[in-house]
């Protein structure tokens, strides 16, 4: 880059995040989690917590998450995650845990240990990847799995009387008093992936600021199990679960509210 | 891969090895800068390359690296100095 002949300066917008690894994600091709697992390493590098954050991970498709991250993570029993990111921060309370799960560990076996820490009001961020299907094991139903939707153990799709509904997890851990910033956000689109970052970075900010518990729910397409092309995943995640899974924040305490402002306006 | 100098226009570049071919990029871009190339990767997908033909016409928006769930593109933005 000695000579540049049109008097300009290259600038890099985009580039792989410093807080990932070289090595590629094992995800299916179009998988959201390639998507927010970058979201939450760009945000570690501009907040520049990459010395003091932690990622717990869990298990699904979002357990390999602590070998894609070029910071400490570790890996919990399946749903526990919570509860390992609340002894890190009660023990360190100056390092950052976080929680990176999926829909088949955050709302069901791990929906006692999310409501918990919710309750505590544990000083800690969830990020909790809806897919609204069992990924990894091959695309079995999943609590959130949405009424009629195909899947391999409910082959008609959802039938209510026979397996119940779905779960909407933001508007129920919003009821909760020791929750401070609770956000749904969708990865459809490039404006929807653009908020998505910024609700990961004020979930990050009011655990920094020691507000509360945060969490940020991330509608993601899964290609492979929907068995849809990735485009027409993420057509696919607009048409069905946004009307099911509204975008938007569900709660935000009034502390939570000034960062934003503050965040807004710088 | 051309260098900076050749260029007179904001350019992106793929890690060919990198991309699974989700092509999300090509859907996205706002100018069809993109395009699926006509050979296979060593993981046996199409990744996504940049049209020849239209390469002046990309603005660098970084649509395609936000988009991207392989972290395969680097947006490069030419500045007045």
């Amino acid at each position: 880059m000695a000579q540049l002949e049109y008097n300009e300066l290259e600038t890099i917008l985009y580039q792989k995040p410093e807080a990932l690894e070289e090595h590629p994600f094992h995800f299916c091709p179009g998988c959201g989690h390639g998507i927010a697992l970058r979201l939450v390493a760009e945000i570690i590098d501009e907040l520049e917590i990459r010395e003091r954050a932690i990622c717990v991970a869990s298990i699904g498709c979002s357990v390999n998450s602590y070998e894609y991250f070029n910071f400490d993570g570790l890996e919990s029993a399946h749903g526990r995650a919570p509860a390992v990111a609340t002894a890190i921060k009660r023990c360190h309370p100056h390092l950052i845990p976080f929680t990176y799960q999926g829909d088949g560990d955050l709302a069901a076996i791990g929906t006692a240990e999310i409501v918990h820490a919710c309750a505590r009001g544990e000083n800690i961020t969830t990020i909790f990847i809806n897919n609204a299907i069992y990924g990894m094991t091959g695309g079995q139903m999943a609590p959130t799995t949405l009424t009629g939707m195909y899947s391999t153990s409910t082959p008609a799709g959802r039938k209510p009387s026979l397996a119940g509904y779905p779960i909407r997890v933001c508007e129920m851990l919003s009821t909760l008093e020791g929750t401070a910033y609770i956000s749904r956000v969708a990865l459809h689109s490039p404006a929807a992936v653009r908020k998505a970052k910024q609700a990961i970075k004020l979930a990050f900010r009011t655990q920094l600021a020691g507000l509360g518990m945060s969490l940020v729910e991330v509608l993601s397409p899964c290609p492979t199990n929907w068995r849809v092309e990735p485009v027409k995943a993420l057509e696919w995640l607009a048409e069905n679960m946004l009307p099911y899974y509204p975008l938007g924040e569900y709660k935000v305490i009034d502390a939570v509210a000034a960062l934003k402002k503050e965040d807004h306006h710088a | 891969m051309a260098t900076a100098t050749q260029r007179k226009s904001n350019y992106v570049v793929i890690d060919s090895e990198r991309c699974k071919g989700c092509h999300l990029c090509i859907a996205f871009c706002p100018k069809g800068v993109l395009k699926p190339a006509s050979r296979i990767n060593r993981m046996g997908y199409t990744p996504a390359e940049v049209n020849e033909k239209k390469t002046r016409e990309c603005t660098g928006c970084g649509i395609c690296a936000l988009m991207c769930p392989d972290v395969a593109v680097t947006v490069h933005r030419l500045k007045k100095r």
